[in-house]
């Protein structure tokens, strides 16, 4: 077993896991979105794409490029949300908490590719 | 990509997620510390103010606490934050800095942009491995002359030494060991306008190294190597290298052609010279009596050879016989020459000739001073070993100073610049002295004090597309057409061709009525004004057709249209007036 195989699948997996956690619920419902949650998919999502950094292979190169898709959809989600609550006279409304939900939606399509990429490799080193 | 560059990512990571973690727990803590507004009511800090404070206080920029005056459990909070936050920046970005001025990175950085950079050549161009004064001469040269060039050497401070020449192209130039044939591949040597490989370093094995890889890996491209013992030039030549110099014999043999055909060697030095094409003026080396030859080395033994035949009295001084060996069937004077005694045993006052060729300049500068002092009249030749020492070896008045890397240059440059000269040098040996003296003496009248110019043509689209053209026609065009000046057909151009190749046919000095065909090679000299003018003859179709025919056409619309009229015009009053011009015949002749 390579411990750092187990720590780069569990941030992978765990990156999954948070952003699917944010991203269920009502998609305009600011009680069914925490901001604590998209905080730590933000933290994952960045670790995870660090640990993907100086991987030779065609695999490491896409799943890089698939965590950078992420951590830029997450990070836009992030900016909305400051720039609702601090920079608006509205606040949080409905709408904007839908954008911020469908770009963290998106993020998540990029987690499960990186996801479903770390098992084919895994597969592939079976056989 | 290459694997340096992989691995600084790799390196990079755990400063990253040092920094990452140092952060999140900043942040995480002053979230959930209850701040108090001014009125004291709660008011927790969001992630965007978090974020705000623990980036500028981990930076030690210090603004101040947001959104209002901090409680003192925010207080604690900051003080562990600091040492915590402030102490993971500085150690992640000196680690990223560091790595990224590191200089295994550095020179992964320099060979990839060196790669892209010679891929996006798209003219013919040369690889010159070893820049050293070989080397940086040709490059010189080549650049002078429009040739695109790319040079390698294993020293970076001869590659910051060509960034600082002004050459007129750029060169790319990477400091890299030639011997690898990655970085020979790197370099262009499977590039479709890789033109020639020149193997310029001072180390013979090296250059045989880059000989066998260049010859394995892409055997189109022409080798040109430098060799200085006769052992590795038998090797080189074994793998099919295809032009091997050996500075030595290449000296010793211009020698023995200079003490046996002054004229020829006067012609050869005047169109290949590198003295701006002046008739050269130094006395012709003398042809019989004794010559004095000091060193028995590896330039001692290439004179040995070619000098025997000459039927001059041979006398070698050479202070350890033992190292060197001797010469056979010639006398050997052990000792100095750097030293009167050993001087007069060798006879100096009844020689005409001597030749310094120790591989030490300050022995050979001596040797000279002491053999002047004892015959003021000796024909001397001096080796200069470092270029360094040039205005020493121009002080000290030799007759003849032969040095090694710029005779290889000047052989090379010539090779590549003007290969059909190369050509003409190796068919003019065959001719005899009074050949050479009659052609000297036509050059020297046609170019009296002015620079002669030596140039090379092609017939074909690229270089004729007039003549092309018109060969395709059918027209047949003689070499003499080409010697008319277009402004005035009846007045020869101040050039003469002097070799004319076709297929594998050399023709020294072709005649004028030569009929010219597609593919024919010509060279010719004389002066740069005669190459301008032929220029225009060969590329322009109204040039040609006036100097083939003497007339002028009309062309264009506006011409076709008008000139019949004006000729029309012109001929009614040459009717009533007749005297006829030149112009008017060949407007009536259009029409």
């Amino acid at each position: 077993m390579n411990p750092e195989k187990v720590v780069f699948g569990f941030f992978i997996v765990l990156a999954l896991t948070l952003n699917f956690g944010f991203f269920v619920g009502d998609i305009d419902n600011p009680d069914h979105h925490h901001g604590w949650e998209l905080f730590a998919v933000i933290v994952v999502n960045l670790i995870a794409t660090v640990l993907k950094f100086g991987d030779r292979s065609q695999m490491g190169a896409v799943l890089l490029a698939t965590s950078l898709v992420a951590i830029l959809q997450l990070i836009a989600a992030a900016l909305v949300w400051t720039i609702a609550v601090h920079a608006t006279e509205a606040g949080m409304t409905p709408s904007t908490m839908a954008s911020i939900v469908s770009l963290a939606g998106g993020a998540m399509i990029a987690n499960v590719v990186s996801v479903v990429l770390l098992i084919i490799e895994t597969v592939m080193l079976r056989r | 990509m290459n694997h340096i560059i992989f691995l600084v990512f790799r390196r990079m990571r755990t400063p990253l997620l040092a920094l990452i973690v140092a952060y999140t727990i900043a942040i995480v803590g002053f979230v959930l510390i209850p701040g108090r507004d001014a009125t004291g009511a709660p008011a927790p800090m969001s992630f965007f103010h978090a974020f705000y404070f623990v980036g500028y206080m981990s930076t030690t920029i210090g603004f101040g606490e947001i959104p209002y005056p901090f409680t003192d459990a925010q207080r604690l909070w900051t003080s562990l934050c600091i040492f915590l936050t402030v102490s993971v920046w500085l150690y992640s970005a000196g680690t990223l800095i560091a790595l990224l001025q590191e200089k295994t990175f550095q020179r992964a950085l320099a060979e990839q942009r060196f790669a892209r950079q010679v891929r996006g050549l798209c003219e013919p161009f040369y690889l010159v491995c070893g820049y050293g004064e070989t080397g940086g001469t040709l490059v010189r040269a080549l650049t002078e002359r429009d040739r695109r060039a790319v040079t390698i050497d294993i020293k970076p401070e001869r590659i910051a030494l060509l960034q600082l020449e002004n050459l007129r192209e750029f060169v790319p130039a990477l400091a890299a060991d030639a011997r690898s044939p990655a970085r020979l591949l790197d370099a262009g040597l499977n590039h479709p306008c890789c033109a020639g490989i020149a193997a310029l370093t001072d180390v013979n094995a090296t250059n045989l190294k880059i000989a066998i890889t260049a010859k394995l890996l892409n055997p189109r491209v022409p080798v040109i190597c430098r060799a200085d013992s006769v052992a590795v030039e038998a090797n080189m030549a074994s793998f099919g290298t295809d032009h091997i110099y050996d500075p030595f014999g290449t000296f010793a043999l211009y020698l023995a052609t200079a003490i046996q055909a002054p004229q020829r060697t006067r012609l050869f030095e005047w169109l290949t010279g590198d003295a701006r094409r002046t008739p050269p003026t130094s006395r012709p080396p003398p042809a019989s009596g004794r010559w004095i030859l000091c060193g028995y080395g590896r330039f001692g033994k290439a004179l040995h050879r070619h000098l025997t035949a000459q039927g001059l009295e041979l006398v070698f001084i050479e202070a350890r016989p033992e190292r060197t060996g001797r010469p056979e069937g010639t006398r050997l004077i052990v000792g100095p020459g750097t030293e009167a005694p050993t001087l007069e045993e060798a006879g100096i006052a009844e020689a005409v000739g001597l030749i310094a060729g120790t591989d030490d300049d300050a022995n050979n500068l001596s040797i000279i001073m002491t053999a002047r002092e004892l015959n003021d009249t000796l024909f001397v030749v001096a080796r200069e070993n470092q270029s360094d020492n040039h205005g020493l070896f121009c002080a000290v008045d030799a007759d003849i100073i032969m040095h090694p890397s710029a005779i290889i240059a000047e052989r090379i440059q010539l090779l590549l610049a003007t290969p059909l000269l190369a050509d003409f040098r190796r068919q003019a040996r065959r001719q005899d002295e009074d050949w050479a003296r009659e052609l000297v003496e036509r050059i020297n009248a046609l170019v009296l004090k002015e620079t002669l110019a030596v140039w090379e043509l092609t017939v074909g689209l690229d270089e004729a597309h007039a003549v092309q053209t018109a060969l395709d026609a059918g027209t047949e065009i003689r070499l003499a057409t080409l010697g008319c000046d277009p402004h005035d057909r009846a007045a020869p151009l101040p050039m003469i061709p002097l070799l004319h190749v076709r297929g594998g046919e050399r023709r020294l000095l072709p005649p004028g009525d030569l009929p010219l065909g597609r593919g024919d090679q010509l060279l010719f000299c004389g002066l740069p004004i005669a190459r301008a003018r032929m220029g225009l003859t060969l590329q322009n179709p109204h040039a040609l057709r006036y100097v083939l025919t003497g007339r002028s056409h009309y062309e264009g619309r506006v011409w076709r249209w008008l000139g019949p009229r004006l000729a029309r015009r012109l001929g009614a009053a040459e009717r009533a007036r007749p005297t006829s011009t030149q112009d008017a015949e060949a407007t009536r002749d259009h029409r």
